[in-house]
């Protein structure tokens, strides 16, 4: 390898199983443009059948929450029980609601 | 396909004892660790050499077999041949990429892997001599693999995890093919048993080192336990791949080339005789038959392709400078 080389951009794959369904984080792969790295995503992540469609988006794009505020981001939401169905009082007789 | 007992591994670590008796109960706790959050540098540099170890083994993989398939005899073995290499390729992409999340470049682990840094699966430096080698690879060497890959499916590291699944989904087919080469070579004439036995001979002691060393001597086996990162130790799991394989041998009466194998009612395991540590030495630091080769292939072949690394992002830059970014609507 020449020291002068650059590095490839990494690309994030998502792949639909099929229609009905949501496109999946399946893994990663290298690749210069968007075409490039489709070809690579089928041929890497679709070898046997996993999807009808591929999306491939430039890993640097992506803005991720930080793990090390896990706890202030998520947290609030577990003591709002009053969000969830069975928080309510509802007698047998009613039935089903 | 193929991990084997990491190779000089430094699983040591300076972070303060709350940090990691903390980090310890996550991984107690079953809890994936994912790429970006806080772990001890032992456990960052341990994976890091494992999974690059790993992926470099799957991409030396492909030489071996690639040997063959032009000359494969038939047309069903020879596309069957050219599916296992090109997956060993994708699992090969999807190690570098576990790796990847941790913070090293796959310019660096390839930089590692040609000039002889890091280290790859000792397997690969053996040669590919005739066709029963391909029934040979496919059948232990896969299968050894498979022994070893099943429980790293359950690994501390998430992404690394998740690769392993992916694998070992697409490593079955692998080792039914090998086995079938053997099947219909052992069941064929005098000297097509010959071939088949001939290779079993060959692979059967360098698949077993495969493991790894003795659990007595692995040095950083502990740690990686502890972390979850491995399951079951070397000797474990090289046990449950002699007791696997033994009756496959026998089925197509073929004879597992250890006088000293055993059945031990006791243990409901085989005992076997004693592995040639030197020459597993040999081989790892350099010495064995293929080292040089592989690695003169694999520097061929990154060399003959920089030029097409070069021109595509020549031509991604030039599109990107002509006009803004197109933009794909996502269907």
């Amino acid at each position: 390898m020449t020291s002068t080389e650059h590095a490839t951009p990494l690309w994030e794959v998502f792949i639909r199983p099929r229609n009905g369904l949501h496109h999946r984080h399946v893994g990663s792969l290298h690749a210069a443009d968007s075409a490039l790295a489709l070809q690579a995503a089928r041929d890497v992540y679709t070898r046997r059948g996993e999807g009808n469609s591929i999306w491939v988006v430039r890993s640097s794009e992506i803005a991720a929450s930080d793990p090390s505020f896990a706890e202030p981001m998520f947290e609030p939401a577990d003591d709002k029980i009053y969000r969830h169905p069975t928080f309510y009082d509802i007698p047998d007789e009613v039935g089903h609601m | 396909m193929y991990s084997q007992g990491l190779i000089g591994a430094d699983s040591s670590t300076t972070e303060s004892e709350e940090f990691l008796a903390l980090f310890q109960a996550r991984i107690d706790r079953e809890e994936k660790i994912e790429p970006n959050d806080p772990m001890p540098e032992g456990y960052r540099r341990t994976l890091v050499r494992q999974i690059g170890q790993h992926a470099h083994s799957e991409i030396v993989g492909m030489l071996p077999e690639g040997n063959w398939i032009t000359r494969a005899p038939s047309l069903r073995r020879k596309i069957a041949l050219l599916a296992k290499v090109q997956d060993e390729g994708g699992h090969g992409l999807y190690l570098y990429s576990a790796a990847e999340t941790l913070g090293v470049s796959r310019e660096q682990m390839t930089a590692e892997l040609l000039s002889g840094k890091a280290k790859y699966s000792s397997i690969f430096n053996y040669p590919t001599l005739t066709w029963a080698d391909i029934g040979a690879i496919g059948w232990l060497v896969d299968g050894a693999a498979i022994m070893n890959q099943i429980p790293l499916c359950r690994c501390s590291y998430g992404p690394y995890a998740r690769a392993m699944i992916r694998v070992c989904k697409e490593e079955s087919f692998h080792q039914r093919q090998g086995y079938e080469i053997m099947m219909a070579l052992a069941r064929g004439s005098d000297e097509q048993k010959e071939m088949a036995q001939d290779a079993l001979n060959r692979w059967w002691w360098p698949s077993l080192m495969m493991f790894g060393p003795h659990d007595s001597e692995s040095a950083h086996g502990e740690q990686s336990m502890a972390w979850k990162i491995k399951r079951f130790s070397n000797d474990e799991l090289r046990q449950k791949f002699i007791t696997a394989t033994v009756p496959q041998a026998e089925f197509i009466g073929l004879t597992v080339p250890d006088p000293e194998l055993k059945w031990n009612e006791e243990t409901k395991l085989y005992d076997h005789g004693e592995i040639d540590w030197a020459e597993f030495k040999a081989v790892v630091s350099g010495n064995g038959m293929m080292n040089r080769d592989r690695i003169r292939d694999r520097t061929k072949a990154h060399d003959d392709g920089a030029w097409v690394r070069e021109a595509a992002l020549a031509h991604a830059a030039k599109r990107a400078a002509r006009q803004p970014i197109p933009q794909e609507a996502a269907e």
